[in-house]
């Protein structure tokens, strides 16, 4: 297969030296990207904040694909799920949008009674020059509620700056809320967006540890946690790439001291409690205890199914390809937990210091790419012979095309993946697809079944 | 209750769209682009537009989808994006070798004022193009008509670019099908060959948007409408543009550019429209209708015969996009239906009057709206105001239909919650047979599920 030029600096194959790896740059032109935009970014990173307005500013479309397409429950208020926009048209790129947007906060103000509003820009508001920051002011004053714009032009940048974008609207927020009757064992939980469910699994290890939280920031999130969050003692931070920023404000601003953490995967998972309990370990007698307890708990309720998952696994060849590089990491060791080679791995948006771990991380030979495209993403996958590609709705039916199984790591996930009981489903959702009798169906299965 | 905060008042709000019953052009040309052979459709605009429009395209059709990006930057949105679309250009040739790139326009370098026309021929000047290959264009803001617009534009700008007159004509009709699923388009060519005509029938998604699984992953898929052939459209006999809304524009620019005839037509959904086509179809080979086509349409009637009792004077509210609802409304006429509720979200004349004329005197409180607050809050305020039997439209219909306790088909773009819909055409006799079993299970799903013990019934 031919790959441009300009995208050699971006493939690297372990084993091959010096190591060195472009990334964080913007996508050649041309290329069929499977990247975003700023406002991708934002908007999937504030969405489920379920009790607030989002309000996107522009011509439809932003707001129609966007509507309700990620699966961040809510235990409560379900706002969030609906789409609103200012619906821009002709005549409005030409007088300005400022009017309709304050009108049509106004009205929605008036109708949800939401806890605070987000105005997201799209394109053509930062080049037509629509005030936002001042319409917002002004709604806020009338309505009472904070209304905050989101900086989110899609031409400004990556899907990283998006996330920039989310964080500082969320930094409005915080702060803004009393602190009072938080316990000093308490945390945030920061870049886990309650697929399927899931911080409600993390949620529960956390107080059976004895720990309350704070803020899910922002799975199942209400604005008036987000308001105290400056109460917590230590955040939690998953999903670097979107959630670092915010975590080193308040390091910054609060003195609150952040732990990367991720929940997917055994080991992972467990690391990421018992690094809490022992943050925790002098104001709180005893948490180290509970902690091994839950993990050992937890642990012999799944090993003895997930050992029945490794054994028909074992030396299986995955590939991964996912928005953020932090996810690759604990998505290579849960591979390898089910006894797996990840073969092949790559992210829309890593950085340098994400490929350098994912590099110590990997076998010989494995290739690890940056901002791939569809027809690296399949060479890739046959020249290796995968069996299984881990990635989002883009990718999907390109496994499928070549007859490879394929698990949703992204928005479309409908199990639980994280925690203990989500290694579980992850394992099982894995054999699933790996051992699904259709691949012996189609050409290279019935190859394969006949060598 | 999702929706909970609907009320059934309507109030004004003429600065603000909840829930919408339409899409913004350029996913609709990136469509039209995928109809055509060894095409990649590209994106004038940030990122983010094609991503969401693959992804959209790929939850509907579950079908790997290709686009190119101008991927603009600050600096593009200050100096203007012909940097970024030459670049674009030169890459995609070397990279993906197309035989053909379908630049479709976005809100951002329509607001900038990028001049696609000025830049494509700078790149045809520069050498960027490779002898034989083409670059063509179709203008799509996102802040003018919808979805169905930016399809129509590309299906006009494939016209305008490609099709040509040598002065011999063929012994062929043009079909252009509209915005329909692949296997209505294959099921088109069926028919038109069935009736004795040689149809050629542009866009083509046939084989592009449900190509078998063959163990290899085609970035160009078998289907499509050769480049060849698009270009014969020029001598063709005449044309049939079917779907004003889709279709029509592309059959004028043929008609201006090539002289050739042009017949538009609804979309052939359901009995009647489909013998519209079937008669224009014959018209233009001069033969009988054949036995076997006779004995489709004799089925749907024998099907609608069977199931009237159940159909009559139901009421159904309906939304999507023009063409489809305009045949979709008769056809539910011809079932004794009742279409009360008609919303679509694209602005475009004469709607409303497709739209009376399908229901003639048949459903004289029927309330039609359209344009930029026909949307999905509108609707659910009319079912609330007095409800319906039944719901008709695309995926997001399902909240509608959820929070009212409404028996819902799935009918129209997109569909991203259900596999295997654009699988079945929906057009012609076969189509509408579909249809009606369709409509029926869900009535009958719901009758059996609300059913008393003693009055749930093994027979019905």
């Amino acid at each position: 297969m031919k790959i441009l030029e300009e995208r050699k600096p971006q493939v690297y194959r372990k084993g091959a030296e010096p190591f060195q790896l472009d990334c964080n740059k913007q996508s050649v032109a041309g290329s069929v990207s499977q990247r975003a935009c700023v406002f991708c970014g934002s908007r999937v990173v504030l969405y489920p904040i379920a009790d607030a307005l989002h309000i996107v500013h522009g011509p439809l479309g932003c707001a129609s694909y966007t509507w309700d397409i990620r699966g961040a429950l809510s235990s409560g208020p379900q706002l969030h799920r609906l789409s609103f926009s200012t619906d821009l048209r002709e005549m409005d790129v030409i007088q300005g949008g400022e009017k309709k947007l304050a009108k049509a906060l106004c009205q929605l103000i008036d109708l949800h009674h939401p806890k605070a509003a987000f105005v997201y820009s799209t394109c053509i508001v930062g080049v037509i020059g629509d005030d936002v920051e001042s319409v917002c002011r002004q709604v806020s004053a009338v309505k009472g509620i904070p209304v905050l714009p989101v900086h989110s032009e899609g031409f400004k940048g990556t899907k990283r700056d998006g996330y920039r974008a989310a964080c500082e609207a969320l930094l409005q927020l915080v702060g803004t809320g009393s602190t009072e009757g938080i316990s000093p064992v308490s945390v945030n939980i920061l870049g886990d967006f309650n697929l399927a469910g899931e911080v409600w699994i993390i949620r529960d290890y956390f107080e059976k540890m004895g720990v309350e939280v704070v803020a899910t920031i922002t799975g199942d999130g209400r604005i008036d946690d987000i308001r105290r969050a400056q109460g917590a003692a230590l955040n939690l931070v998953q999903c670097s790439g979107s959630m670092t920023h915010l975590a080193k404000q308040l390091q910054e601003k609060n003195g609150i001291p952040f732990k990367r953490v991720s929940y997917f995967g055994i080991e992972d998972m467990a690391q990421a409690l018992y690094d809490t309990a022992t943050f925790f370990a002098d104001k709180s007698p005893g948490i180290v205890g509970r902690t091994a307890a839950l993990a050992s708990g937890e642990l012999a309720t799944i090993m003895p199914q997930i050992a029945l998952y490794r054994r028909k696994l074992e030396g299986r060849k995955a590939a991964v390809y996912v928005g953020g590089a932090f996810k690759a990491f604990s998505l290579v060791r849960a591979l390898r937990q089910l006894g797996m080679d990840t073969v092949m791995v790559g992210s829309q948006t890593g950085l340098r210091e994400d490929y350098d771990e994912l590099r110590e991380l990997c076998d010989e030979g494995t290739i690890i790419v940056d901002d791939s495209n569809p027809l690296e993403l399949s060479s890739f996958l046959q020249e290796k012979r995968v069996d299984l590609f881990i990635g989002g709705v883009k990718e999907r039916p390109i496994a499928y095309k070549l007859g490879v199984g394929f698990c949703d790591h992204n928005h479309e996930r409908k199990e639980p993946l994280a925690g203990f009981r989500g290694m579980l489903n992850f394992a099982r959702e894995v054999y699933n697809t790996v051992a699904s009798p259709v691949w012996k169906l189609t050409p290279r299965g019935a190859q394969r079944e006949r060598s | 209750m999702l929706l909970r905060h609907t009320t059934a008042d309507v109030m004004e709000r003429s600065a603000l769209t909840i829930n919408p019953a339409k899409t913004c052009q350029p996913i609709g040309a990136l469509y039209a682009a995928l109809g055509v052979h060894n095409c990649l459709p590209h994106s004038h605009g940030s990122q983010g537009c094609c991503a969401y429009h693959r992804s959209t395209l790929t939850r509907h059709y579950k079908e790997p989808v290709m686009a190119g990006s101008s991927s603009f930057t600050e600096g593009s949105a200050v100096f203007g994006g012909q940097a970024n679309l030459l670049q674009a250009i030169t890459n995609m040739f070397a990279m993906y070798n197309p035989d053909i790139i379908a630049v479709h326009t976005t809100c951002l370098s329509e607001t900038i004022g990028d001049d696609i026309v000025q830049i494509i021929s700078k790149a045809r000047e520069e050498g960027k193009v490779p002898p034989g290959k083409h670059v063509i264009h179709a203008n799509t803001p996102s802040y003018i008509g919808s979805h169905v617009t930016g399809f129509s534009n590309m299906v006009k700008g494939i016209v305008t670019y490609l099709a040509e007159t040598t002065g011999r004509k063929r012994n062929q009709v043009n079909i252009i099908p509209g915005w329909v699923e692949p296997s209505d388009m294959r099921e088109l060519r069926r028919l038109a060959r069935a009736m004795g005509v040689n149809p050629n029938i542009f866009p083509d998604t046939s084989d592009v948007m449900d190509a078998p699984q063959t163990g290899t992953h085609e970035f160009y898929p078998r289907g499509g409408a050769p480049i060849e052939e698009i270009r014969h459209a020029g001598d063709s006999r005449s044309t049939l543009a079917l779907g004003p809304t889709a279709s029509e524009a592309a059959a004028l620019a043929l008609e201006e550019k090539c002289q050739v005839r042009s017949e538009v037509l609804e979309l052939p959904i359901g009995l009647l429209a489909t013998d519209r086509f079937i008669n224009a179809l014959r018209h233009r080979s001069g033969i009988r209708v054949p036995g076997f086509i006779t004995d489709e349409r004799g089925r749907l009637v024998d099907i609608i015969a069977d199931m009237h009792q159940y159909f009559y004077r139901k009421r159904v509210a309906l939304f999507g996009d023009p063409d489809q609802l305009v045949s979709l409304t008769e056809f539910l006429v011809t079932l004794d239906m009742r279409p009360v509720y008609i919303v679509t979200g694209t602005p475009g004349k004469r709607f409303e009057t497709r739209i009376r004329e399908a229901l003639g005197d048949a459903v004289p409180e029927a309330q039609i709206r359209q344009g930029a607050q026909a949307d999905m809050f509108l609707l659910h305020q009319m079912i609330k105001k007095e409800g319906v039997d039944l719901l008709i439209g695309n995926t997001y219909g399902k909240y509608i239909a959820r929070d009212e306790d409404i028996p819902f088909v799935r009918f129209g773009f997109p569909i991203i919650d259900r596999v295997g819909h654009s699988y079945f055409p929906t057009v012609a006799y076969m189509g509408g047979m579909r249809l009606a079993e369709k409509i029926l299970s869900v009535i009958m799903d719901r009758q059996d599920r609300n059913a008393p013990e003693e009055s749930f019934e093994l027979t019905m």
